[in-house]
């Protein structure tokens, strides 16, 4: 093929230019934040990690980045400066999972001294102080580290009783409140899981509480690393991707780095081959089962659903659902508990109707849909790295087949 | 004069919890109250859905209980049903319960309540020689115990103390007199804390081995599991095997003799009874050892009055809610299956407090036999111990012998943490057995996984009531043509977290404060210490069932 053809060279003078912008975000990172209380390099070596580890490591993240070979040592670079990062962890209507599944992430193993090293400045789960003394330590790293720490969010925010439904610290702030003061004062802020990003349990029908994401409640822009709980490695991944650029990933019309969620769970399942060649489990424990054979017809919602869970699997990558016989609930996606119930049916008798066929379709359809976010979604990015702040987002947008 | 202090955020728990307590005038605490602060609904989000999806709807009251109330639903469900899961069904739950035993008392002791008993800063002072000397003398093979590593962790700690970053340590209690281990003690549990880190991976992974991931696994049906290809997969026993005995090692080199070291150190605290609390324990029982659940490894039952001389049969009927105190509407005890209740909230009073009392948590108050209940660790512990269960006992006496405490010691904070270290220990030895029982049924030919079964359309009711880590949980279901109309869950939390009842009883958590005395009243150490005993768990506490849901919105807040 030939090389020199100007589309060649259009994509060569981008990728240099996305390099030259990722070096001087690079800099300006190792000049700015507050530097690491470990040293990276000594962590790995420490952990038994060797050289060449780290070196697959930064081969197998850039690409679940999607960025080409070349951006290997600024990946290896922007994990050095991984834990420079000042991270803020609030949590409001939710159930710690999150938390859990951020701590005992170990996939891949680099992943695993990233999350430990992390500067986290406030993590109630975790923290040693109580009381008057944690309160003070949220106000003291908000103030300290403003407009440069990153705030994660886990549990969704209850509207009803003005709030009421949750109140922290000894004012009884309610959660929007708290939830108003931090962000207000964030880089960036990260939703961790699907309660966060889209409301979730709280707010499946008839919503008690009116529960909803933080983006819809406070009118701000969030990523959103949907899942319940996500893999932690979609955190990692999102949070590199800031160090290296500055800003947040690409991401699709719900908010979710497309890196991480541009891809139907059924697209790169292990059963696929079952689906296609039609050998499907008709009930638990059957021959099927026993052979692994495609779950659709036990109710896997992975036709339905985006997420690199079938790609990078939970746990230090033992298993995920569909490999414990079980199908794909779902979890990635808005509304999932009323959209995808019940959830032991196939859909096509659940509610959104149609037969068999309806995978391909709905597939396609939602397929538009992510694609046409995506563009709008870097055309907003854009709009924000160049200063400009725009309050609202469609990220908390009705899920609609 | 009284002083009214408020903790809250109460920290290394799941949730959000608020403690008030009233000190007088020598710090001691003379009154308590226990309030969440918020919440979700779950159960009114149940109303009027297929009941097999109730299971995973209710795995997310929780993320730390994680499994837990899948089980129990799912158990409530198949009594409903009137299905029994198949052998290999029951081992494999069991299985997948052990692994969350395992790994979530680790956490705790470590990561949630080690920091209790345990002063970071005071390690850095240790003398790392004396330090292996010194975790020698409790146990043969320390783990990860060796002067260099030692040294290790203090030039870790001391980079992390120089940075001046103390992240989650920050603006702690570091030095409060309450601290009462040598530094030689507290470098040993603080290296062991970072060793459970790396461990809790690993019990996550054998949870997934069967389960699909952790937390928040996806294996259970009713009428059994799915992970029929797991449990033939000798490969996939093994690699769950070979996990265990990893977690073996913690549990044997680490987490036991750390607790017994710690108990040496605190002893005062355990003669005195410190942080005991109300005086009934109570066990639904939990693991069953056959399809029946008649032999169980925790066994079901009452201790009332803390008279271990007359253990009592557990009577399902006697179990009661009622919200008199709680932000719900009505006040009369009533027992789960009938549970309705509407949320009134009314806030707090014009200084920020509790209003003690009226209402004030939403947290409902489940008593038995009309009076208030711990559950957990400790509970089982007593009520196995009153039943003259060997292996508790034997568990029970060795620790009391080596700690030279008398028996009434296990009614203290410190008893509740030592019965949790025991318990671990029970399970995790019990497990590889549970392993091999699979295979041996396997080998006869039997592959079963599941119990076909069907949602009933007659109206049906079940209950499953089970021994998570945290203590006895119950879920209660009502099925109507074909979908839930009532669901209630009463678990571990609400028991202990209970605020008062009609009569004016005083839930465990509060109970627990009374008496105890403040080294620093500006510093909490001493209530979190015993509240963390209890391990509390706030998100699974709160849920409850209302009937006219859309009307909820429109209460007034005070």
């Amino acid at each position: 093929m030939d090389k020199n053809t100007e589309y060649h060279s259009l994509i060569k003078k981008q990728y240099r230019e996305l390099m030259e912008h990722c070096r001087i975000q690079l800099d300006k990172t190792e000049r700015e934040l507050p530097p690491a209380r470990e040293d990276f390099y000594s962590s790995l070596k420490e952990r038994g990690i060797s050289r060449r580890d780290f070196l697959k490591w930064t081969s197998f993240m850039t690409a679940a980045l999607m960025l080409p070979p070349i951006f290997r040592p600024m990946v290896a670079k922007a994990a050095e400066n991984f834990s420079r990062i000042p991270v803020v962890w609030l949590q409001f209507a939710e159930c710690t999972g999150c938390s859990e599944a951020f701590l005992r992430s170990s996939y891949p193993n680099v992943d695993d001294i990233l999350l430990e090293t992390i500067s986290l400045e406030y993590h109630e789960t975790l923290m040693a102080a109580s009381g008057i003394q944690a309160e003070q330590n949220l106000e003291k790293a908000v103030h300290d580290f403003a407009g440069k720490f990153i705030c994660v969010i886990e549990g969704s925010l209850p509207r009803g009783l003005n709030g009421k439904y949750l109140t922290l610290g000894s004012k009884g702030k309610t959660g929007i409140e708290v939830a108003k003061e931090v962000t207000s004062k964030a880089a960036a802020v990260i939703c961790m899981g699907s309660c966060s990003s889209f409301g979730n349990i709280p707010s499946a029908k008839p919503n008690p509480t009116d529960s909803v994401g933080i983006g819809k409640a406070l009118g701000i822009t969030t990523v959103n690393i949907a899942g319940c709980p996500p893999n932690a490695v979609n955190f990692t991944g999102t949070i590199l991707h800031y160090i290296m650029f500055g800003g947040l990933p690409p991401l699709d019309s719900l908010g979710r780095p497309v890196w991480a969620y541009g891809k139907r769970v059924h697209d790169f399942c292990e059963r696929r081959p079952h689906y296609d060649a039609a050998e499907f489990v008709e009930e638990w424990g059957d021959e099927g089962a026993k052979k692994g054979w495609c779950l659709y017809k036990m109710g896997c919602r992975g036709p339905y659903a985006y997420s690199n869970c079938s790609k990078v699997r939970f746990n230090d990558g033992i298993s995920w659902p569909v490999m414990a016989g079980h199908g794909c609930i779902g979890c990635t996606e808005p509304g999932f508990w009323d959209t995808m119930a019940s959830l032991e049916k196939p859909i096509h008798e659940a509610s959104i109707g149609g037969g068999e066929r309806t995978v391909d379709d709905i597939g396609i359809a939602l397929t538009a849909l992510t694609t046409a976010g995506v563009a709008a979604h870097a055309a907003f990015s854009a709009m924000r790295h160049s200063g400009k702040k725009k309050a609202g987002t469609s990220s908390d947008a009705d899920h609609k087949e | 004069m009284a002083k009214r202090i408020i903790v809250d955020p109460i920290t290394r728990i799941e949730g959000h919890l608020r403690i008030e307590v009233e000190v007088d005038s020598s710090n001691v605490i003379r009154d308590a109250w226990s309030s969440i602060t918020l919440w979700r609904g779950i159960e009114t989000i149940l109303k009027g859905r297929d009941p097999r999806d109730a299971g995973l709807i209710v795995q997310r009251f929780c993320g730390v209980c994680t499994f837990v109330h899948y089980e129990a639903s799912i158990l409530a469900c198949e009594d409903a049903f009137g299905v029994k899961p198949p052998p290999n069904a029951r081992i494999i739950r069991n299985l997948v319960n052990a692994s969350l035993f395992l790994t979530d008392h680790i956490m705790h002791f470590y990561h949630l309540h080690g920091l209790d008993w345990v002063d970071i800063v005071s390690a850095l002072s240790a003398d790392p020689k004396k330090a292996v000397e010194l975790a020698k003398s409790y146990c043969s093979e320390p783990y990860n115990c060796s002067e260099t590593h030692y040294k290790a962790v203090q030039q870790r700690l001391t980079k992390f103390v120089k940075s001046g970053r103390l992240g989650p340590f920050a603006n702690a209690y570091w030095g409060n007199p309450s601290y009462k281990l040598p530094p030689e003690a507290n470098l040993v549990i603080v290296s062991h804390y970072l060793d459970a880190l790396a461990v809790s991976k690993i019990g996550a992974q054998m949870m997934a081995i069967f389960g699909g991931k952790n937390p928040h696994p996806q294996n259970l049906v009713v009428g059994g599991v799915t992970s029929v290809m797991d449990a033939l997969d000798a490969e996939r026993l093994g690699q769950y095997l070979f996990r265990l005995k990893e977690m073996k090692k913690i549990i044997e080199n680490a987490y036991l003799p750390d607790v017994l070291m710690a108990a040496a150190y605190y002893k005062g605290e355990g003669s005195a009874g410190t942080g005991a609390g109300v005086k009934n324990y109570l066990s639904y029982g939990g693991f069953p050892l056959d399809d029946d659940w008649n032999n169980l490894l925790f066994p079901r039952g009452v201790v009332e009055g803390r008279n271990i001389a007359r253990p009592l049969k557990l009577d399902e009927d006697k179990i009661t809610e009622e919200a008199t105190h709680s932000w719900y509407k009505g006040s009369e005890p009533q027992h789960p299956y009938k549970g309705t209740t509407e949320p009134e909230y009314t806030g707090y009073d014009k200084d920020g407090h509790v209003k003690g009392d009226e209402k004030y948590s939403w947290c409902k108050a489940p008593r038995y036999n009309g009076k208030p209940y711990e559950v957990g660790p400790l509970a089982r512990f007593v009520v196995g111990y009153a039943q003259g269960d060997k292996a508790i006992k034997g568990l029970v006496d060795s620790a009391l012998k080596q700690t030279g405490l008398p028996v009434t010691a296990l009614f203290s904070t410190l008893g509740r943490t030592a019965a949790r270290a025991l318990e671990t220990k029970l399970v995790a030895d019990r497990t590889e057995g549970w392993v091999n029982e699979l295979v041996a049924n396997i080998k006869k030919g039997d592959t079963r996984t599941w119990t076909r079964c069907d949602v009933p359309s007659k109206p049906v009711q079940g209950r499953g009531l089970t021994e998570p880590p945290r203590g006895a949980l119950g879920h209660w279901i009502r099925i109507e043509n074909k979908v839930i109309s009532n669901y209630q869950a009463v678990v571990p939390s609400t028991w202990n977290c209970s605020p008062r009842d009609k009569a004016g009883q005083r839930g465990p958590y509060e109970e627990s404060l009374i008496g105890i005395k403040l080294a620093k009243v500006d510093q909490p150490l001493e209530i979190i210490r015993t509240i963390h005993s209890f391990d509390p768990c706030m998100a699974c506490a709160v849920h409850i069932i209302d009937p006219k849901s859309n009307e909820i919105r429109k209460y007034r807040v005070c």
